[in-house]
């Protein structure tokens, strides 16, 4: 007989559970009694619930297991709304255990209550309201379940206060395993799509992969690898799904999308058998819809049945896992590859010449500022490669900082660069990379941001602090939204409406005032140096403050509106 | 087009708001809505109409499918079906109208289950269009109040939507 918070705790435990993200509050403090009775699990304290999320988000991420968050009811809860919904856009196995009110206190607005379920609903993959002790093992054990399979994603489970009683006992047992007749998602793709998808690839004269997040959430980067190779076939990432191929792979066309190289952009709208995989059509990607890829036909392979046809009218659909589909699509390519034509094999040449042509435009190219002295962002990006020798944890905040460090830092493996690709949300990448340096204390983990982002989850210095996470953060300092100033350079004349960072802090005292170590670099001539000493630093936190270029612009960058995919600003005031 | 979508789901709460709450999300709209256990305690059928093109009613039942307590569906437009649909209407019926209304009653075969010395309150079933054509048959009397159930539907011959 157990009380239900003890059930609660030992219930994670069964998943394997490691770490939990939380704060503490009075619908949870039987849960924090619970788990400060035990040892296994380790519960990371943060100074804000978003930045519980968004850590358990960089463990999932980095890991590929769930990550786990504790917070309480009313405030917490809806603190940790963003970072649920972080998750739920990027398709991250999450499991957010919450606090509710007692029972009967439930609809009386009571005290820090919120209705946890209602608010979460759209953002969540699935949720639970428990209603008694009884319930929490076969609650747990299905959000782990539904979180971690099929197309991932977060599950709430919604706790309230009385059932974790310490004085109501009830019988304790762990489900070993449990199916539900309403969720049944598919184990391997339909064999007869895959060979016509296969076969379709072989009769491609100018092919093209567009590889997605779905690959590295699916484990499947070394047999997209494996097949990319085997067809010789040219290759894209999107945001989501950099890292899935080896970024420094010469089939390796760089990221696609709206700040997406111009081979990789080009190839894909001048291709004639498009294969998507484990990705989703999202309108980063294809500019306008109606001009996407307008020779080609489709195959495309993802688990969720919704994603196929959503935003662009596919051929060839696999509703599959990746993994499984693309071994399948391996073995069957094999046995073809060598009945390719040399008609064939002449315009697959033909067409990766055309591809290097688009190559020679050298789309990345960054031009040193004219006083040398003055440091460009994508300078900051390529420095931290070098610093880092291209093997470190990247994370990053949104903005132009973000697009930079996915475009300079090729990534070679998966499950390294992690970043909120569909929600977009300031304030994820330093918690998401305490969350990574959590699950891999000694690797070097790297935070690539911006003065404005960083400010958004800047109490985390503290937890980190705590924690001993000697992350290196690398702040590109432009004392503006920069993302924002560039639009409104593009699209509004200029006019800076609230995109300056005034009255910025003293990152380096701000760094040194939480005990970590601060560094401030202004010169390009100083830049690698100091990231040298930042990555030599390995059980410190760095904060190393770059002030860079206010007026860079990240290219190359669709056209919009009414644009294709091959229709790009090149540089400011050149277009394709 | 107008699409009659059939859902069997879960007989738990929390259920229908995630049916509702994701046609709000998606931008996708509901016409009528209708929701009753079944005989099988542990499951739901929720019966709604909405207008879609092709296209768009593939997105709303994978969508509806990918609900958790989901468990199957069937859009009841894709084949021959029947539906129905319950109106009480109620309406003055003074002077010479009385007569009347009860005429018009008569030709819809609507049943008259509730009467007053000044109203009538007629119960009329069928089609979602029969019924609207029984309101414009009673255009010139003066309509107090109208119920309508939402419709419910099933699909003609053998085919069944069953766990």
């Amino acid at each position: 007989m157990l009380s239900g918070g003890d059930i609660l705790i030992r219930c994670l435990q069964e998943e394997g559970v490691d770490y939990v993200f939380g704060y503490p509050g009075g619908a949870v403090l039987h849960i924090y009694d619970a788990l400060f009775r035990q040892n296994r699990i380790q519960h990371i304290l943060v100074r804000h619930e978003q930045a519980a999320t968004h850590m358990a988000d960089g463990y999932a991420r980095s890991t590929g297991r769930p990550g786990v968050v504790l917070v309480t009811s009313g405030p917490g809860a809806t603190n940790a709304i963003t970072g649920i919904a972080t998750a739920y856009m990027d398709s991250i196995p999450m499991v957010v255990i919450s606090g509710q009110v007692q029972s009967h206190l439930i609809g009386t607005d009571s005290f820090q209550e919120t209705d946890m379920i209602g608010i979460s609903r759209p953002i969540v993959k699935h949720s639970f309201a428990v209603r008694n002790a009884a319930e929490i093992p076969l609650a747990i054990k299905k959000a782990f379940y539904i979180a971690t399979s099929g197309r991932p994603g977060p599950v709430v489970i919604d706790i309230p206060k009385d059932i974790t009683n310490p004085t109501d006992l009830v019988e304790y047992e762990y489900p070993q395993q449990v199916s539900l007749r309403s969720y049944n998602p598919a184990a391997k793709g339909h064999t007869g799509q895959i060979k016509k998808a296969v076969t379709m690839l072989m009769e491609a004269e100018r092919p093209m992969i567009y590889a997605g997040g779905g690959v590295i959430q699916g484990n499947g980067s070394a047999e997209l690898a494996s097949l990319t190779r085997l067809l010789g076939y040219p290759i894209v990432n999107t945001l989501m799904g950099l890292g899935a191929y080896p970024g420094t792979d010469k089939q390796f066309l760089g990221m696609l999308g709206m700040h997406g190289t111009y081979e990789a952009n080009m190839g894909m709208h001048h291709c004639d058998v498009l294969i998507a995989v484990g990705a989703r059509f999202d309108d980063r990607v294809t500019n306008t819809v109606a001009k996407f890829c307008p020779y080609a036909k489709i195959i495309h392979i993802d688990i969720d049945p919704a994603s196929i046809s959503k935003n662009v009218t596919v051929d060839v659909p696999i509703v599959g896992p990746v993994k499984s589909v693309l071994i399948e699509m391996l073995e069957v390519s094999q046995a073809k590859i060598g009945k390719r034509t040399k008609t064939q094999a002449s315009r697959l040449a033909e067409w990766w010449a055309q591809i290097e042509g688009w190559r020679k435009q050298d789309s990345l190219h960054v031009t040193p500022s004219a006083d040398g002295i003055t440091i460009k962002p994508q300078e900051v990006v390529q420095a931290v490669y070098r610093a880092s020798q291209g093997a470190a944890y990247v994370t990053t905040d949104v903005g132009q900082h973000q697009m930079f460090a996915a475009l300079y830092y090729p990534f070679d493996e998966p499950r390294k660069w992690i970043n909120s690709g569909g929600l977009g949300t300031m304030g994820f990448g330093l918690p998401a990379a305490m969350g990574v340096q959590m699950a891999f204390p000694d690797a070097a983990v790297c935070c690539i941001t911006g003065e404005g982002s960083i400010q958004m989850n800047i109490q985390e210095l503290s937890t980190c602090a705590q924690y001993g996470l000697p992350i290196k953060i690398i702040n590109i300092n432009n004392r503006s939204l920069g993302m924002v100033k560039q639009w409104q350079d593009m699209q509004y004349e200029g006019r800076h409406s609230n995109s300056y960072m005034d009255s910025l802090p003293d990152f380096v005292k701000l760094a040194e005032a939480y005990g970590h170590v601060g560094i401030k670099v202004e010169r390009l001539a100083d830049l690698d140096a100091a990231l040298e000493q930042a990555f030599a630093l390995k059980d410190r936190l760095v904060f190393v403050d770059v002030i860079v270029d206010r007026d860079e612009h990240v290219y190359p960058m669709h056209v919009a509106p009414n644009g294709s995919m091959r229709d790009m600003w090149l540089k400011k005031g050149v277009r394709t | 087009m107008r699409r009659i979508i059939s859902v069997l789901m879960e007989n738990e709460a929390g259920a229908l708001s995630r049916v509702v709450g994701l046609f709000a999300q998606r931008n996708y709209n509901i016409e009528t809505l209708t929701v009753a256990p079944t005989e099988d305690e542990t499951l739901s059928r929720l019966t709604l109409t909405t207008s879609a093109s092709d296209a768009e009613v593939e997105q709303i039942t994978k969508q509806l499918n990918k609900l958790i307590e989901v468990v199957k569906l069937v859009d009841l437009t894709d084949g021959d079906h029947i539906e129905r649909e319950l109106m009480l209407i109620k309406v003055k019926a003074t002077g010479a109208q009385r007569a009347e209304v009860k005429r018009t009653s008569d030709i819809f075969r609507g049943q008259i289950v509730d009467v007053t010395h000044n109203s009538y309150t007629i119960q009329l079933a069928g089609t979602s269009d029969k019924l609207d054509a029984f309101l414009r048959a009673m255009s010139e009397s003066v309509v107090l109040e109208v119920v309508r159930s939402g419709v419910s539907g099933v699909s003609r011959g053998e085919k069944i939507l069953a766990v």
